[in-house]
């Protein structure tokens, strides 16, 4: 049945290539939905083969009757008009037999709506939680947590600066990792606006709202890299928070696990140096350009009226604690997240140095690692 | 004692009579629509290609939801409030509106709620950028300061449609001529009738959660606002519970509109008149009982989805005897091809088509997969565009020789056809495509997969965008000259408002007809 569909639309996919002049991306003409590498994505894909199939069926009759009439019946082959015009027999053969349809069709759905809500007996919960515009993942009981942006590759592909990869805008910088073979519960929830994570191979498409958390699961049998969008519109990078999910074995999985503990520990020693106003000028132009630029921009202009300017700004200029404040405690009812989860304290440090002497502020003003660690215990 | 029309700007302004509110609706709903397509294809323009090019993502934003909003609100509904307007009266035999007075200020205010609406265009911060959906937080906390203007804007719409909705309600109730009974009205009366109280039902709805918003953005209300209480799906339970019925109320008419037309250039009666107005009902009652299955992944439990999914896949039953009905009424008649036929045949076939995809969005566990990517896109623009909008220009030719008293060039009405069908196909048909391919609904960038799909719609949109053009073209044409237009018009028209000269006089039915 699937063979059939699959030439089907192909036929389609003939017509619509012979129809139209060649095109400059030679992309890969995909068209049909992903069978996934889960059983709950095999199955959704056959119901979505199903009733496709279903539809293409009736529509070929009724389009069918409708054609012939109007090739049979015209005015100008000489056809007379009849003039019935009531059946109830008709009338009732065609209500119930797509009646009987619909619910041949409900079972399945039922069955595999069951199977998608069963999130008993994981082996690991990872809490999602949907920011603007980036996912932070925290593997619970397992002390790892971590944000994922946007890769800084895809960023500088965007206005056409460089040629774009393959994985243009479905790359991040810190992807997160699941164990093969091992039932995996996602929960998922939003810190800001709402959003909705999918990685479209396991069939996962849960909202990320505020005050929520939502349950899904997957189980991933073989090890892949697995990429997937927000799909709800949050927002102006809306279109610019991909997911990339990994799967790998167990003990790899448990190495990663153990590096990124090994990461938050040197994260914490790192605090105590002291550096350069240059070092950490440049370290903050980059937390600058990857964290603060999607709304402050480039320049620190801002957006008028929707995002506020750094250069010049009464924030970035005036009183240090306040300016560290916004930064690491965000400001309530507003787009602006407190960053103190996002950055670690040399990234903090070395970003308020950056906006406290960039875009002209030239405020002198050095703030080192174990400045913000100061000023959050003093909190 | 009839007269004819006052002169001047003045006419326009105080006028109580129905033809002119309904040509003023119409006019209004045509500079509607090519303003709601410039917005679109500005859209399809930076979506030609992958990269930012044209515009900015939070600008883009503003297209997408200003493109619904103007489409929605300022085209298709007052297209069709438009055609009650011009044609309820004359269809039941009544002289004009009941309300005629409340009918000039219904439309009158239109245009002032749009203006209000397109100014926030040039707003510091930019105008409404959280999609035609306006989910809360998005568009309440995190909402640009225009978000005032455009909830005051929604006010006068919502006001606009229930008074317009009253009106017909009354007029259909209380003026028809006499013999006119329910049974005996044209289908497009009848749908006209039920969609008025589907706008009586749910208009207070979104007034009410609009005005929620007001509350939680000025007032320090948490309706939406979880860190206050509040609760963010809530808000799409309301505003879906107004929004599922409104797609009904964009369809309704649309069913009456084709179901006046096919069986005219068929030269046969509609087959099934009275399961048609059963199944008008029947829809329209389903509306109020599906609305979460726009809200498939925001969590709800087994049991909701189960019935909400059950409900939805229903729809199908009366909307295929509606079809049902429309090609037995084609068979064995003596069909002609004329422009209004050739816009209500696409309507059939393509609105199928739309529901097609509806009801594979109704398979709750593969929506997880088609929500939110242009899969639903191409749903609901098949539903739309050869739905609504086809079925508004069919009328369009359909009545101009009785409202203007010329006929169209129908070698132009047919090029505009071809151009339109062919441009819809093109634009949204890959849709189905990038969808199921998984690019999400509402991004200004994608990844270069969905590429040609996307370049293909956007030539498709500019082809629609043009074949447009020359609809108004024609429209103009038609109304300054052309050949003279016989009270009949068509060879196969049946109906009171072919029993009036054309043009229509100014004052028509003064005295009632008698209906056998």
């Amino acid at each position: 049945m699937l063979s059939i569909s699959r030439r089907s639309l192909g036929l389609l996919f003939a017509v619509a290539v012979a129809f139209l002049p060649a095109l400059v991306y030679a992309g890969e003409w995909q068209l049909n939905m992903t069978e996934g590498v889960t059983s709950v994505s095999q199955s959704v894909f056959r119901l979505h083969m199903v009733i496709l199939i279903i539809c293409v069926v009736i529509g070929i009759v009724v389009f069918g009757v409708m054609f012939y009439s109007m090739y049979a019946h015209r005015k100008s082959r000489g056809a007379k008009a009849a003039n019935f015009h009531e059946s109830t027999t008709l009338e009732i053969i065609w209500t119930v037999i797509p009646f009987v349809i619909l619910i041949a069709m409900a079972f399945p759905a039922t069955s595999t709506l069951k199977k998608i809500y069963d999130t008993d007996n994981a082996d690991l919960d990872i809490l999602i939680t949907g920011y603007q515009w980036k996912w932070k993942y925290e593997y619970l009981g397992e002390d790892v947590s971590f944000f994922s942006n946007l890769s800084e590759k895809s960023r500088q592909q965007i206005y056409s600066k460089a040629p774009k990869s393959a994985d243009y805008l479905l790359d991040v910088d810190e992807p997160v990792l699941i164990p093969v073979g091992k039932k995996v519960r996602f929960l998922v929830t939003a810190a800001d606006v709402i959003h909705s994570w999918w990685v479209p191979d396991i069939a996962v498409k849960r909202d990320a709202i505020p005050g929520y958390v939502n349950e899904s699961w997957t189980l991933v049998e073989e090890p892949g890299t697995f990429v997937g969008q927000c799909a709800e519109l949050c927002g102006k990078d809306h279109g610019f928070m991909p997911i990339v999910l990994k799967a790998v074995p167990q003990a790899e999985f448990d190495a990663w696990l153990a590096e990124k503990r090994a990461a938050a520990t040197a994260i914490a020693e790192a605090a105590k140096q002291q550096l350069s106003f240059e070092e950490l000028y440049a370290k903050g132009e980059e937390v600058y350009i990857s964290r603060c630029a999607a709304c402050h921009q480039d320049n620190g202009q801002g957006i008028p009226g929707v995002f506020p300017a750094i250069a010049g700004s009464a924030v970035a200029t005036g009183d240090l604690a306040s300016h560290l404040s916004v930064i690491l405690n965000g400001v309530n009812g507003t787009a602006m997240q407190a960053f103190a989860e996002q950055l670690n304290p040399v990234e903090s440090a070395a970003v308020t140095t950056f906006q406290r002497n960039a875009f002209g502020n030239n405020t002198g003003d050095i703030i080192q690692p174990i400045d913000i660690v100061n000023f959050q215990q003093d909190q | 004692m009839a007269h004819g029309p006052a002169k001047g700007f003045t006419r326009w302004l105080y006028t109580t009579n129905h033809k002119d509110i309904g040509s003023m609706y119409l006019w209004f709903s045509f500079a509607m629509f090519f303003l709601g397509g410039f917005f679109a294809l500005v859209i399809r323009a930076e979506l030609f290609q992958p990269g930012l090019q044209i515009v900015e993502p939070n600008f883009f934003n503003q297209m997408t939801t200003m493109h619904g909003l103007v489409m929605v609100f300022g085209a298709v509904m007052p297209a069709f409030v438009g055609l009650a307007n011009w044609m309820v009266p004359m269809m039941i035999g009544a002289p004009d509106m009941a309300l005629p007075r409340m009918n000039n200020w219904s439309f009158w205010i239109l245009p002032f709620a749009f203006a209000m609406l397109a100014s926030t265009l040039f707003m510091e911060g930019g105008a409404p950028n959280f999609g035609w959906t306006f989910y809360a937080p998005l568009s309440t906390t995190y909402a640009p300061a225009s978000v005032t203007f455009f909830i005051f804007a929604v006010h006068i719409m919502g006001a606009s449609s229930i008074m317009g909705a009253i009106n017909i309600i009354a007029t259909i109730l209380n003026m028809r001529a006499p013999g006119m009974t329910l049974m005996k009205m044209p289908l497009f009366v009848w749908t006209w009738l039920i969609t008025a109280y589907l706008l009586i039902a749910v208009m207070p709805v979104l007034a009410g959660v609009v005005t929620m918003m007001l509350m939680d953005i000025h007032f320090g209300t948490s309706f939406f606002d979880a860190a206050g209480g509040g609760d963010p799906v809530l808000f799409q339970h309301v505003f879906w519970f107004f929004g599922h019925p409104e797609v009904y109320i964009m369809i309704l008419p649309a069913f009456g509109v084709v179901s006046a037309i096919i069986p005219t250039f068929a030269r046969k009666p509609l087959f099934g008149y009275s399961s048609m107005v059963y199944a008008t009902a029947s829809i329209a009652f389903l509306s109020f009982i599906v609305w979460a299955h726009h809200m498939f992944t925001v969590g709800m439990p087994l049991f909701g989805e189960l019935v909400f999914m059950y409900a939805t896949m229903l729809i199908a039953i009366p909307t295929g005897v509606k079809v049902f009905n429309w090609v037995t009424t084609m068979f064995k008649g003596s069909m002609t091809f004329e422009t209004p036929m050739l816009f209500s045949i696409a309507f059939v076939i393509l609105f199928t088509i739309g529901g097609f995809s509806g009801l594979m969005l109704a398979i709750a566990p593969a929506d997880f997969q088609y929500h939110d990517t242009y899969f639903v896109v191409a749903h609901f623009h098949y539903v739309l565009v050869p739905g609504a909008i086809f079925s508004i220009t069919a009328a369009v030719y359909y009545w101009l020789p009785k409202w203007s008293g010329n006929m169209y060039d129908e070698t132009m009405g047919k090029a505009h056809f071809w151009l339109a069908f062919i441009g819809l196909n093109v634009t949204f048909f890959p849709m189905h495509f990038s969808g199921l391919a998984g690019m999400p609904r509402r991004i200004p960038d994608y990844n270069p997969l969905w590429a040609d799909w996307n370049m293909i719609s956007s030539v498709g949109a500019f082809l629609f965008g043009a074949a447009q053009l020359l609809f108004l073209f024609i429209v103009i044409r038609t109304i300054i000259g052309g050949k003279k237009a016989t009270a009949e018009v068509w060879e196969g028209s049946h109906g009171l408002e072919w029993t009036v000269p054309s043009p229509a006089p100014y004052h028509t039915f003064s005295t009632p007809p008698e209906v056998k």
